[in-house]
């Protein structure tokens, strides 16, 4: 089945099924690639503008110019034709976001290994891990001393956290990625009982990261990345439940960017083990299947 | 070359291009913090001072006690009792010589008062004198002191801000201190970090700053609810009220917060007053925790101004927990720094330095130039001061940190990085934050003491010229005990011991110092504005009372001057808006400077 490929958080593409055709499938007007970007680029500018986020547009400006400046060098000189900026741009924008740090190069060089990745790591053709993922967890392991992690609330307000959801519930609904969002909240309040059971930890401390944007942007942004996803819906919503398993086992092990790292390891091992089995059920066959894009 | 070609050749090449991104950030982040391996290990002599700590010697042996609040707080006693220790300087018995005061927080626990005998000791007369027991079970314990001559006798008067009822207490010849009582008209109740004296309206008589923490309805013994926490770890407004107390010259003081303009409820831990906007008032900068800090702006005496947000500094909520000026360039611009968290792999705040910029004419701007200058890092950072403590002629910067050192291999901080990203409704209440079951939280850090090199770096020398305790700091002051020329330097540690660090500067450095005394203004001087012209510097410094975190320099102006062996000239803006100028004054001397009458 060929596969058409829109813009998509986390710096990577929305996979999309010839029914769901770029004319077709349009909301309020607007090309869907541009969905996402304008999701995100609406709560970061909501939020700086609210409760001023950022310590300054210049970390996040550079972040995306970075990411696209990257993205367009990296896409020409591979495979001779400029991309679409709209996955590099929702790079930068989430290394922008997502990091906290007083210096500029991390941001420049979060975005510059996100891009990067998409053009090295690759398994059969496609790039295996969401590449603001790659580029944030490298930073956050890497640079301990100089950066960390978004890790505040934005404001205390209720209303812009349900508008947040519902938004993001919506974009995610249109890309068909609605199951993975809910699938990994579902997985994420239940392992949170688990938690506070063998802690003792009170189980609204447990809930509270899910109450922060970090978890808004990591919940439709990161974790329903088509194209470092598998391809089955049940395989799909499989791996969600499998990250915030991982991520329960590190948060029983104080790690703090737990659903980071988590989704660092299991997302690829979920695209090799989708590969492998593709290639035990190619053998006997020998029968050739359509390419993915 | 083929297409495929091409990709392979780009693909090894992007490839190693991953891998050196990787270690570039790899070693940014260890240049960043000078983790490099082969820095050479400067002696102490490189850097013309040497500190030892001498307080036992000196007959100094206070450790600082924390209170016990409410049981329903014994989960996470160590981090809302996790002040209370600090430090004030002023020769109250004007014998010349530097004293200090120094609070206790337990229950019950005594306050102390150290005279200094001149001869390198200090004595506790804090009983003797009537300050010393002050923490008496129903009235709260204290967090801090500042000294300020309110009623113009010559004698440096003792405001007390406690977690519970302030008390402020009337120098009387240096001999004793007698209650202001309550006629004085100070709150009866006040959950405060922060104090300050000031002369907002340049009325000739000090007027007095109170910042409120938790909010002053709670009374932390007796809790009728766990919902005191700050509903927000970046953005709260529940804490505690502010009081700007005119003083009416007559012993009592009116409240006039509001009318001046003044509404705040963030969580203040530290107030600084400097006349930032070049009017001749005390303006007011707030270090907030749990937000963004306050800068409001003397309107002439007539009311306040927060302008934080435009001016720069009050755009990114932090973890404010100081407030300290220094002109660090030496070109009569005052810098403020703002201390907040840093903790590698958790959260990465970096502190703040504040530094004025050209902007339209009426308009303050700010910069922050705390990454360039390399004073961002230093862990959970508490109170900081600049001074020149080698006599080099450019302010050092000495930073304390540490926030609660319990069991060393253990750490809380997974589970208040948890808490801190949750909602008002889950981190507003106690009830929902983790136990701390005797983990460490930023404990046992080492502390900074960045040397100014004059051309806009600062080095951490901190181990080097023997500064390597890592208790729990949270107030320090600057003061030239022996009146040698050096400013030593005292530590209030937070359950821990206090400490004096006697610096010997190398001979031959100059250095210059100015005693204040006003007549038309405010006695005690707070506000005068000082600036030593030398060898085509200018650095200037004002008289404060409150500086860096629960804590009080000396008064003294101190100024290092290097190997210049002369000074062109000292102008001197006394609070009155009376302008004095000094033409060559010797060096190396302490000079006492009487406010001139008229203009």
């Amino acid at each position: 089945m060929a596969t058409e490929h829109v813009s998509a958080p986390g710096g990577t593409d929305v996979a999309k099924t010839p029914r769901m055709t770029l004319a077709g499938r349009r909301l309020f007007g607007i090309d869907n690639r541009f969905l996402p970007p304008l999701l995100i680029t609406s709560i970061l500018l909501t939020a700086h503008l609210s409760f001023g986020i950022l310590e300054g547009w210049e970390k996040t400006g550079l972040a995306i110019a970075t990411a696209i400046g990257t993205e367009i060098v990296l896409g020409y000189l591979t495979y001779g034709r400029i991309p679409h900026p709209a996955s590099a741009y929702i790079s930068g924008i989430s290394c922008g976001i997502l990091l906290r740090s007083p210096f500029l190069w991390p941001y420049v060089l979060c975005a510059f290994i996100s891009i990067l990745t998409k053009y090295v790591l690759r398994i059969n053709g496609r790039h295996i891990w969401n590449p603001s993922n790659f580029g944030v967890s490298a930073v956050l392991f890497l640079a301990p001393q100089t950066a960390s992690l978004l890790s505040i609330q934005w404001g205390n307000v209720v209303a812009p956290m349900v508008v947040i959801w519902t938004l993001g519930s919506v974009i995610v609904w249109r890309a068909g990625r609605f199951h993975q969002s809910a699938t990994y909240v579902a997985s994420f309040l239940a392992f949170s009982w688990v938690r506070a059971a063998v802690t003792g930890t009170p189980w609204l401390a447990s809930v509270a990261p899910l109450t922060g944007p970090m978890y808004q942007l990591y919940v439709f942004f990161m974790i329903t990345d088509p194209k470092t996803s598998v391809r089955s819906k049940w395989g799909q919503a499989a791996t969600v439940f499998v990250v915030a398993l991982v991520e329960m086992v590190l948060r029983l092990n104080e790690v703090v960017y737990a659903p980071f790292y988590a989704l660092f390891f299991v997302g690829p091992a979920a695209l090799f083990l989708e590969a492998l089995l593709d290639a035990r059920r190619q053998a006997p066959s020998a029968a050739p299947r359509p390419a993915t894009a | 070359m083929t297409q495929s070609t091409r990709q392979r050749v780009a693909q090894a090449v992007w490839t190693a291009l991953l891998v050196a991104s990787l270690a570039a950030v790899w070693t940014l982040n260890r240049r960043t913090v000078g983790l490099t391996a082969g820095t050479p290990v400067a002696t102490a002599s490189r850097y013309g001072f040497q500190l030892r700590e001498v307080a036992k010697a000196s007959g100094i042996d206070f450790v600082h006690q924390a209170p016990t609040f409410d049981r329903q707080l014994e989960h996470i006693m160590p981090q809302v009792a996790s002040t209370g220790a600090s430090v004030a300087v002023a020769d109250f018995d004007r014998d010349g010589w530097q004293d200090f005061y120094v609070t206790n927080s337990g229950e019950g626990s005594r306050n102390r008062l150290y005279r200094n005998q001149g001869d390198g000791t200090f004595t506790d007369v804090a009983a003797e004198v009537g300050v010393a027991d002050v923490n008496r079970p129903g009235t709260g314990v204290s967090m801090g002191a500042v000294w300020g001559d309110y009623d113009n006798d010559g004698f440096e008067d003792l405001f007390l801000f406690k977690y519970g009822r302030p008390e402020l207490f009337r120098n009387e010849g240096g001999r004793r201190f007698v209650p202001a009582g309550e006629q004085a008209g100070l709150p009866a109740w006040v959950n405060a970090n922060a104090a300050t004296w000031l002369d907002f309206d340049r009325d000739g008589l000090l007027d007095l700053f109170l910042a409120g923490y938790w909010d002053e309805r709670i009374d932390l013994w007796r809790l009728t609810t766990t919902r005191i926490m700050p509903e927000s770890f970046e953005y709260a407004n529940n804490g505690g009220r502010k009081y700007l107390l005119r003083n009416r010259g007559d012993g009592t003081f009116a409240d006039v917060t509001t009318a001046m303009g003044i509404t705040s409820r963030r969580w203040t831990l530290a107030v600084g007053t400097a006349d930032l906007s070049g009017s001749g008032y005390p303006d007011l900068f707030l270090s907030n925790d749990y937000g963004v800090s306050e800068l409001f702006v003397n309107q002439a005496g007539r009311g306040f101004l927060d302008v934080a947000q435009d001016a720069g500094v009050g755009r990114t909520p932090k973890s404010g927990m100081n407030a300290s000026f220094g002109d660090v360039f030496n070109d009569g611009r005052l810098a403020i720094y703002k201390t907040n968290i840093s903790e590698p792999g958790v959260l990465v705040q970096g502190n703040d330095l504040w530094v004025p910029k050209a902007g339209p004419a009426g308009r303050m701007e700010f910069d922050n130039l705390a990454a360039s200058l390399g004073i961002d890092l230093g862990g959970w950072s508490w109170g900081a001061q600049f001074g020149d403590l080698n006599n080099d002629g450019n302010l050092d910067l000495y930073l304390l940190n540490g926030y609660v050192s319990a069991g060393e291999r253990s750490s809380y901080w997974y589970d208040f990085s948890v808490i801190a990203v949750g909602h008002s409704t889950i981190i507003g209440d106690a009830r929902n934050w983790p136990a701390m079951k005797g983990r460490s939280l930023s404990g046992y850090q080492r502390k900074r003491l960045w040397l100014n090199d004059g051309a806009g770096r600062f080095t951490d020398v901190a181990q080097v010229v023997g500064v390597s305790d890592s208790n729990d700091g949270r107030a320090v002051a600057f003061a030239d005990f022996g009146n040698r020329g050096a400013l030593d330097v005292v530590v209030a540690n937070q359950r821990g011991p206090l400490l004096l660090y006697r610096n010997d500067v190398q001979p031959g450095r100059h250095w210059i110092a100015f005693d204040l005394e006003g007549t038309v203004s405010n006695r005690s001087a707070i506000g005068a504005r000082i600036e030593v012209h030398w060898a085509g510097k200018v650095q200037a410094q004002e008289v404060a009372a409150a500086s860096g975190f629960s804590a009080q320099n000396s008064r003294r102006i101190h100024v290092g001057l290097g190997s210049a062996g002369q000074v062109d000239r000292v102008v001197v803006r006394w609070p009155s808006g009376t302008r004095q100028e000094i033409v060559g004054p010797a060096v190396d001397r302490v000079h006492a400077l009487k406010e001139p009458h008229g203009n």
